[in-house]
């Protein structure tokens, strides 16, 4: 193998990268508006949540009751307490939209407090959002919790506790988010790389010349690839430390992590580039690339992790996510990033990746044209 | 009927390239029928036909770009099936479209080509400004190649294929879409070239003019086939007449084409669609008498025209059609695209 050939068409993408800012914009510019608009979008503590309240009994009980209410808006703010006379139009208002939940404090309910009859407060939640519900109910939960805790405490305390110990600091959604919109970089590099350019190139005819001279087709596959993969760590780098610095990853700059988020960006770029270009390696139509990349987002992109755990997804979608090279990217990157781990947390990432881009590479050798 | 003189016998100089019964076929369609021909060194080979009549075809199995479906060729002595990276070596190809890259300048396309030609690096950038400097691109080495004219990509394309010294050069209808001035040129840099540089030159083409100009020896390709080879002025020779009399006419009787046989000098009588052809060896004299024959017999002559011998008139001899109508009429395809 001639490495000049193979570095000549290296060479070749890479002056015509750098002479194209508008390509090296549109490679970063989803990805970043990705992280910003999905991670800050998604995750967010629910704040100011309209919360009818209908007091029947209008007792000390129940003012009690709408005192802590209170509390939880001054505080927290998950809620915000809206006074309702009347329980259906309450929940007229809240079919319309305007409230998120009502909580209903019955007539009864400082009689059968004083008589230990299982007093009772209704919530009406709007279970359209699931979202919204569960962390209304979550919230009303605690509450409840509280009111229940006897004011003093026996002497010999029979109720188990769980204590909950964090690992880490409280990670925002968009910092989780990072990990995803890096490999989404990549993949749109990859995309473009390997696909739409490479089909561009063969249909105006640019690839003749190139099968005209004597390069074998490893190095034409290998300089393609590299390429690509040359590209897709400078975007992938670019999202990393641009998206880092926006979401806030702590020590983003420390050397040795640096490294291992260059050797994973590019490990996942050789992959993404080799699947990409396997996928592209006998079509002729341009229109094909443009035509599949929106269903190979959605199939590469979703199953991976990289916005909601793998283990929430059905037993199908899991096995998507096992021969996903996002999958291994997303776990890698989000290692680095948000957990910050050394070479244990990534090495069987990078060695699955890697053994992916050879099974990948030697396909597309095996099946490269290098007639016409 | 056929002329076919398939080797340079004239010639003491060695062949360049062989080609030795070349058939491709793509499914049914037979896109090259059986082709042998040599072109010896430093010769300007012509290959002359219409669109679709398989030149392309040929050019690309003679490049190593399509395998031949049987028969091969040699090109300076590497057969095109054994040996198809020494043929690459041997051969500059400057193919019919564009594959110089728009967004890379003039000299950036010819040091990537170099590179992938492995022209050391020491001489390099000393043989691509010389490469330039002679088609006349230095002042525009670099500009973005997208913002070049048709004639000066050609021209690139040229230098491109030039920049690993090869002996064989194939030009894959170097005019089509230029201008006449850049037509001009590029004839003249071809002339050069052989004259020069002393390499053989195989060029397909489809304009009458272009062969006649710059060929040593013309084949005609027609339908997958070679139809006829020879010397330009030898191809006109054996086409019956020194003159073409080209006469449309109305109210002719059924007998007429009988009776033009008899006119003075006239050799042959042909007709395509209303057109009248007469070979004639004196193409006035041929006239007179048709002024004549028409008043006599009352017929109308709409247009009358004489011409000495073209290649035309002989691609009509040697095909049955003329080259305007085979490339227009019949609408062939480049039906290889398909078969990828």
């Amino acid at each position: 193998m001639n490495f000049e050939r193979t570095w000549a068409l290296i060479e070749r993408d890479m002056r015509k990268f750098f002479r194209s800012p508008a390509l090296m914009m549109s490679t970063m510019i989803f990805p970043l508006v990705q992280l910003i608009v999905l991670g800050y979008a998604f995750g967010g503590k629910i704040k100011g949540a309209k919360i009818a309240f209908v007091d029947q009994d209008r007792s000390v009980e129940s003012r009690q009751i709408r005192e802590m209410f209170d509390g939880i808006a001054a505080g927290p703010a998950t809620f915000r307490i809206v006074d309702y006379d009347s329980a259906p139009h309450a929940i007229d208002d809240l079919r319309a939209g305007f409230v998120r939940g009502v909580v209903e404090v019955p007539r009864d309910f400082s009689r059968r407090f004083y008589q230990h009859d299982r007093p009772r407060i209704a919530f009406s939640e709007d279970n359209t959002d699931q979202v919204m519900a569960s962390s209304l109910l979550q919230s009303l939960q605690d509450m409840v919790t509280a009111i229940n805790t006897a004011p003093v405490q026996p002497r010999l305390d029979d109720q188990v506790e769980l204590n909950v110990v964090e690992v880490y600091p409280y990670i925002e959604y968009a910092k989780y988010l990072l990990a995803g919109s890096t490999a989404m970089a990549i993949f749109i590099v990859a995309m473009i790389g390997g696909g739409i350019t490479f089909i561009d190139d063969k249909s105006r005819g640019l690839h003749e010349g190139y099968l005209l001279t004597p390069i074998k087709k490893t190095e034409l596959v290998m300089g393609m690839i590299g390429a690509g993969a040359v590209k897709g760590l400078m975007a992938g780098m670019a999202i990393v430390l641009i998206g880092g610095m926006i979401v806030g990853i702590p020590g983003l700059w420390n050397p040795v992590r640096l490294l291992y988020l260059c050797l994973v960006v590019l490990i996942a770029s050789v992959a993404m580039i080799s699947l990409m270009f396997l996928a592209m390696v006998r079509v002729s139509d341009p229109l094909v690339p443009r035509a599949v990349f929106g269903v190979l987002n959605m199939l590469l992109f979703f199953p991976s992790g990289a916005i909601s755990p793998i283990e929430g997804f059905p037993k199908w979608l899991r096995w998507m996510s096992v021969v996903d090279p996002f999958t291994y990217t997303v776990h890698a990157l989000r290692n680095l990033t948000i957990k910050n781990t050394g070479i244990e947390g990534i090495y069987s990432d990078v060695l699955l990746l890697s053994g992916f881009s050879v099974v990948m590479i030697v396909s597309c050798i095996a099946l490269f044209k290098r007639q016409l | 009927m056929v002329r076919m003189d398939v080797t340079n016998k004239e010639s003491p100089l060695m062949n360049a390239i062989e080609v030795d019964h070349l058939v491709k076929k793509f499914g049914d369609l037979t896109a090259v029928n059986d082709i042998s021909f040599t072109v010896a060194e430093r010769e300007i080979f012509g290959l002359l036909g219409p669109n679709g009549a398989g030149k392309t075809t040929l050019i690309r199995m003679m490049t190593t770009l399509t395998p031949p479906t049987s028969g091969t060729a040699r090109i300076d002595g590497h057969d095109i099936r054994t040996d198809a990276n020494g043929v690459r070596h041997a051969l500059g190809v400057i193919p019919q479209a564009f594959t110089s890259d728009p967004e890379l300048t003039a000299k950036e396309n010819m040091l990537i080509h170099a590179k992938l030609y492995g022209v050391p690096s020491e001489t390099r950038i000393s043989l691509i400004n010389q490469l330039l400097e002679s088609v006349d691109l230095m002042k525009f080495r670099d500009a973005l190649v997208g913002t070049f004219s048709g004639g000066m990509r050609r021209r690139l394309e040229i230098a491109r294929g030039l920049v690993h010294a090869p002996k064989i050069l194939f030009l894959d209808e170097p005019t089509t879409g230029l201008d006449p001035v850049s037509r001009a040129n590029v004839w003249e840099m071809i002339r050069n070239l052989r004259d020069k540089s002393g390499l053989t030159i195989l060029l397909t083409t489809h304009y009458m003019d272009e062969a006649d100009k710059l060929c040593d020896r013309i084949a005609i390709v027609d339908h997958g086939k070679l139809a006829a080879l020879d010397t330009p002025a030898r191809l006109k020779d054996s086409v019956p007449g020194t003159d073409a009399v080209e006469a449309e006419f109305d109210h002719a009787p059924d007998n007429w084409h009988e009776q033009l046989k008899g006119l003075a000098e006239a050799e042959a009588v042909t007709q395509h669609d209303n057109v009248t052809h007469i070979a004639s060896s004196n193409g006035s004299s041929t006239v007179a008498a048709l002024m004549d024959l028409a008043r006599a017999r009352g017929v109308t002559v709409r247009k009358v025209s004489v011409q000495s011998t073209t290649l035309d008139d002989v691609f009509l001899h040697y095909t049955g059609r003329e080259l305007r109508d085979a490339a227009g009429g019949s609408m062939t395809y480049d039906v290889s695209r398909f078969y990828r």
